[in-house]
């Protein structure tokens, strides 16, 4: 049987598996955000991020190699983890106080993970305008991770291709593939795979909010007792 | 304990909300275990007007007008260290919403176009406090030493922070308590 060493521990693994697929196969976690099973992987967060051989890899991309050392729960691993997490949220506006997203976001629940006590570097603040002009959907850029995966869900997947990334460097953001460049001249529907995939709280379903009570949203801590 | 060995703490609230001082309140009676310990200094709680020397400053709220950047100064001076309680002074919180509207929008908005009791003028009073065009987080502004993340925190991340350094350990919270809502 194929099987590697992560974090001292054997992970068996098919042919053909990334570590990540790996890893999750046999039970366990390594952080990520733009790795999703459904899809092709991106490899955009790097928060998957592992050492084989003194190299660091991003695990989601990486095949698995019969015998080889994986390090991934490491002090120094977690920490430019830890920090790549603070350049998320300085790039950004997160303001998780009044986030519909707050105790379902992928990228605040890897912060908590990750012992993120502030977001460390200066903030940019970003100004890009909230787009509502969707009936059931509202998009907020200001608050996308660029992992990609509501662009690969609508085009590889829902087959319309209504997201995608555009500019370069800090100015890359996503766009919509209309001529308005607004979500709701588009063909986007809530049936799409699309309006489900996003991590973080800029793809969100209009008249839901804050539903759910604080305790039971998804990455809320379990009660003490429980 | 004499009075030169006891711990100082001062806190101050500046674009804040006061939410984090009543999350401070929510220790409920271990406030009396912590009195026996330290003694406060300027502090929405004291009748302090001036920061003395201390050994821990809290500063709630984010900093959003001239008097903020002022009391923060002072603080950092005078705190051995100096600690961001919640969100607003960690990222700028929810007032930093304001940051992607022009300064002078806003106070027209409020003063001269919105229905009400405005009177027509934006306040010029030298005794008022300008505010700055944007609203920052503390550690844009000054040094900050530990940040205790959450809007607002719990009175239990504020109390394992607190006891910590007060006993002069590296403050740490477990993972249940850190939230950023
Ligand atoms: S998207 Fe996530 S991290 Fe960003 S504000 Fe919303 S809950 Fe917080
Ligand atoms: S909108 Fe959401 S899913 Fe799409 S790229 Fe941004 S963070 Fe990813
Ligand atoms: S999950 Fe691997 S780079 Fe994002």
């Amino acid at each position: 049987m194929n099987a590697f060493k992560l974090d001292g521990r054997d992970i068996p693994f098919e042919p053909g598996q990334t570590i990540l697929q790996a890893v999750q196969a046999a039970g366990q976690e390594i952080p990520h955000l733009c790795y999703h099973p459904d899809f092709k992987p991106h490899g955009s967060c790097k928060l998957c991020s592992v050492r084989i051989n003194g190299r660091m890899v991003s695990s989601c991309t990486a095949p698995a190699h019969d015998g080889m050392t994986v390090e991934s729960d490491m002090p120094d691993i977690n920490e430019e983890r830890r920090t790549l997490l603070q350049m998320l949220f300085v790039e950004g506006n997160h303001f998780c106080p009044s986030c519909e997203k707050s105790g379902a976001c992928r990228l605040q629940a890897s912060a908590y993970e990750l012992k993120m006590m502030s977001p460390h570097y200066d903030h940019f603040f970003p100004d890009r305008p909230v787009d509502a002009s969707h009936a059931d959907y509202l998009l907020d850029t200001n608050r996308c991770i660029l992992c990609s995966l509501c662009v690969r869900a609508s085009r590889d997947v829902d087959g319309k291709n209504v997201f995608a990334l555009s500019g370069r460097g800090i100015h890359t953001r996503l766009i919509v593939n209309a001529k308005s460049g607004r979500l709701g001249d588009t063909d986007f529907s809530g049936e799409d795979k699309a309006a489900h995939v996003c991590p973080v709280g800029a793809i969100l379903r209009k008249r839901v909010g804050f539903a759910v009570p604080i305790g039971q949203r998804p990455f809320d801590p379990p009660h003490e007792g429980d | 304990m004499d009075a030169k060995s006891r711990v100082r703490i001062a806190t101050t609230s500046l674009a804040g909300c006061f939410g984090c001082h009543t999350s401070f309140l929510d220790i409920d009676e271990r406030l009396f275990d912590l009195v026996r310990q330290v003694d406060f200094d300027r502090s929405p709680l004291t009748d302090i007007k001036q920061v003395g020397d201390c050994d821990i400053g809290l500063i709630e709220g984010g900093v959003c007008n001239a008097e903020n950047v002022h009391v923060l100064r002072e603080f950092r001076e005078h705190c051995r260290i100096l600690v961001a309680l919640g969100a607003c002074a960690i990222n700028g919180g929810l007032p930093a919403q304001r940051n992607h509207l022009s300064l002078a929008s806003v106070l027209q908005e409020v003063y001269l176009t919105a229905p009400g009791p405005a009177g027509g003028l934006i306040p010029n009073d030298p005794e008022l406090p300008l505010p700055l065009d944007k609203v920052h987080p503390l550690h844009e502004v000054v040094h900050v030493d530990y940040f205790i993340p959450g809007c607002p925190p719990s009175a239990d991340a504020i109390w394992q922070v607190l006891t910590d350094l007060v006993a002069g350990r590296e403050p740490v919270l477990a993972q249940r308590l850190i939230h950023f809502d």
